[in-house]
């Protein structure tokens, strides 16, 4: 007890943190969940790929971007364009007036492939397309906004409208895209059933992995110095400029971190739930993941993400029992969140780790405590514990 | 242009521009409590929009009592709608400010998702109260039926009763926010908020009317709503991304610039839905506005404020 607790308290904390996020998803899951249920968790931890894309690009930069079901829809639509154009062999499709395109382009009386869906037959032209579209979108808007110094909610706003226009885009082009029923009705990557069980198991494990490096990775550019700036710029834009920072290009590159992560989880999403529609795009979507990025905590990659799984998987038994009260609920956890503990999930294991370091600690673990004093915003045993907790859970701004 | 002629042209033009007068009144009804709540204050209200629908579903109620209660003043039920949905909103509105949007003046991106909890949770409760579908009230034989303009042009009466709602709404708040001690104690507040507390002004009191009253506002847009279309429980939500778009456009705080906003949003995009389809035109609008804004992110009319 006491070493779990020295080691908690001291620099390899987060190590242990993601090691037990690790065994959580890569052991406990698989084993307590059969293949159907596995897949619909693999669909929220999708969703957790956009969560801490947000934590970097809210949580340390200070930019909330309503938007981000842009890129996790084009990252979606990429992987499913290509798995439907796999689906849509001329022996497959006979039946249509026009073979070998995809079934609701024949609907849509199309009678070839549009120029730009041809790329898209190919697997390494389509993940290649999945990274690079989302950060070149990424860029050209980053740029365009942050160089003109668009911040703050008219950030949000903009990026809110973006979702919105990307979405009526795509119901309104139902020839090309599929219009509000998205893209369905595939089976095969790259002559492989995704449909059966074992599959299923293997593709969880790919997007479990994947979320892995994207946590490392990200935790990796947050605790560089590069992270610090952008702390800096988040919390004194004037002050890093003035210093001679060029404060848009570090915003530019998180945003498009964010992106590329956004996608990433749009794919993996395509390949699970086999479909995308336009809802994976639009306002409601973007906004419910910066709810989830909220609730697991805006300023720690582990805890949105958790958050995001722990959400999801709460509104998939309670939406069921309880259709009417879970949206209901879902809103009043987060007003709850929002005014007593802003920083999440996140938040409330930290006072749980200092209460518990307090009261059961060995003084070495209050040695290795204060050790990394300068991480935490704690501190002080002799302050009540009422007091702590409301300087641990919602001392920020 | 494709093959018309001028003068079709010409009658096309008109009647897109008919119909962009009355999507130009919605949007500005909608726009005006936003551009109060967002513009003065620079809160982020997700909840706008059903702050409309509460608006609409008040005066639906209103309807169905006079129809079977008091059938023979049927025709008089609107003014009381109006008025019955402003308070409504404005009380709710009120409530809101006290209980949850205060506290979070310094962080205003979490007011954004805190209202849209909101939002979420009301939605749910018109949904249980009224259900899923559409209702609507019968619209008083006043406001049934179209004026002929032309050959080929109509005005419908409804869309000319929200184009007047809309109008008068802004008077009274133009007179309210620049001819009135209230507005002027709005204005110094969203300008140099301690100096106002110094020269004793209770700024307090003065964030909560303001909010209320920017929900109510909506509420009257919600009321005006029920002569054009149904009212469902996500009626209002729809429109909130064009209405903070008409407000940012615009400019913060600037009530011109709403105006001329919205009033060049609705036309572009109303007269090109004649030429594209109208989800091209809506996104084509969206995006020239995403541009502009880009470009002059203060918007188009804008006040010098000191930081």
């Amino acid at each position: 007890m006491t070493t779990i607790l020295r080691l908690l308290g001291g620099r390899s904390e987060w190590l242990i943190c993601l090691g037990v996020f690790a065994a959580l998803l890569l052991v406990v899951l698989p084993l307590a969940f059969n293949g159907y249920f596995l897949n619909l968790l693999g669909r929220y931890l999708a969703l957790a790929f956009v969560a801490i894309g947000l934590v970097m690009c809210w949580g340390y930069g200070g930019m909330l971007s309503l938007g981000q079901g842009v890129f996790f829809g084009l990252g979606g639509y990429a992987m499913a364009m290509f798995l439907k154009l796999e689906a849509s062999t001329p022996e497959a499709t006979a039946k249509q007036s026009t073979p070998g395109i995809p079934d609701f382009m024949d609907w849509n009386q199309l009678t070839a492939l549009p120029w730009w869906w041809e790329p898209f037959n190919s697997f390494s032209f389509t993940l290649a397309a999945l990274l690079l579209i989302p950060a070149a979108v990424a860029y050209v808007f980053g740029y365009a906004l942050f160089k003109r110094r668009v911040s703050g909610v008219y950030f949000a706003i903009v990026t809110l409208s973006l979702a919105a226009a990307m979405s009526i885009l795509i119901v309104g082009q139902q020839g090309y895209t599929g219009g509000a029923n998205g893209i369905t009705d595939f089976q095969t990557l790259l002559g492989w059933d995704i449909t059966t069980d074992s599959a299923r198991y293997v593709i969880y494990y790919i997007c479990v992995f994947l979320l892995l490096v994207c946590i490392v990775l990200g935790q990796w550019i947050l605790s560089s110095r590069a992270g610090r700036v952008l702390i800096a710029v988040r919390d004194e834009e004037n002050r890093v400029r003035f210093s001679g920072y060029s404060v848009e290009d570090f915003k530019i590159f998180v945003f498009m971190v964010a992106a590329v992560f956004s996608a990433i989880g749009g794919a993996m999403f395509a390949l699970q739930a086999r479909f995308i529609s336009p809802s994976q795009v639009g306002i409601g979507l973007s906004v419910e993941l910066v709810v989830l990025c909220a609730v697991g905590g805006r300023f720690s990659l582990l805890g949105a993400a958790f958050g995001a799984l722990l959400i999801k998987t709460a509104e998939m038994y309670l939406s069921d029992l309880f259709p009417q009260l879970w949206t209901i609920l879902f809103g009043l956890i987060l007003l709850v969140v929002v005014l007593a503990f802003p920083k999440g999930l996140a938040g409330l294991y930290e006072l749980a780790r200092d209460y518990a370091l307090d009261h059961f600690g060995s003084n070495q673990s209050h040695a290795a405590l204060e050790e990394h004093a300068d991480k935490r915003s704690l501190h002080g045993r002799e302050e009540g514990f009422l007091v702590r907790a409301k300087r641990i859970l919602g001392g920020i701004r | 242009m494709g093959g018309y002629t001028t003068s079709e042209i010409a009658t096309i033009m008109a009647m897109q521009g008919i119909a962009g007068l009355s999507l130009f009144g919605v949007f500005l009804l909608m726009a005006l409590g936003l551009a109060i709540i967002f513009g003065q204050m620079g809160v982020i209200n997700m909840a706008h929009g059903e702050f409309l629908t509460l608006g609409s579903y008040a005066t639906y109620v209103v309807a169905t009592m006079f129809e079977s209660y008091a059938p023979g003043l049927f025709s008089y039920y609107f003014p009381v709608a109006i008025v019955l949905s402003f308070l409504v909103a404005f009380g709710v509105g009120y409530l809101l400010e006290y209980g949850l949007v205060r506290h979070l003046y310094k962080r205003p991106l979490d007011t954004l998702l805190a209202t849209w909890a909101v939002g979420l949770i009301m939605q749910q409760i018109f949904r249980s109260i009224f259900g899923g579908r559409g209702v609507s009230a019968d619209a008083p034989d006043w406001l049934q039926g179209s004026i002929q303009l032309s050959q080929m042009l109509f005005l419908s009466r409804s869309d000319l009763f929200v184009m007047c709602i809309a109008i008068a709404m802004t008077v009274i708040v133009a007179i309210l926010l620049y001819r009135a001690r209230w507005g002027m104690r709005v204005r110094s507040t969203t300008q140099n908020r301690a100096m106002a507390n110094a020269v004793g002004i209770n700024t307090a009191k003065v964030d909560r009317n303001t909010f209320a009253l920017g929900c109510g506002l909506a509420g009257i847009a919600g009321s005006a709503f029920t002569t054009i279309s149904a009212t469902t429980p996500t009626a209002g939500a729809q429109y909130l991304v064009d209405t903070f778009l008409v407000v940012v456009l615009g400019g913060a705080a600037s009530l011109l610039g709403t105006v001329a906003s919205a009033f060049s949003i609705a036309q572009a995009q109303s007269i090109l839905e004649f030429f594209i389809t109208g989800s091209m035109a809506k996104v084509l609008t969206l995006m020239v506005v995403i541009g502009i804004i880009m470009l002059r992110p203060q918007g188009l009319f804008t006040l010098k404020v000191r930081q």
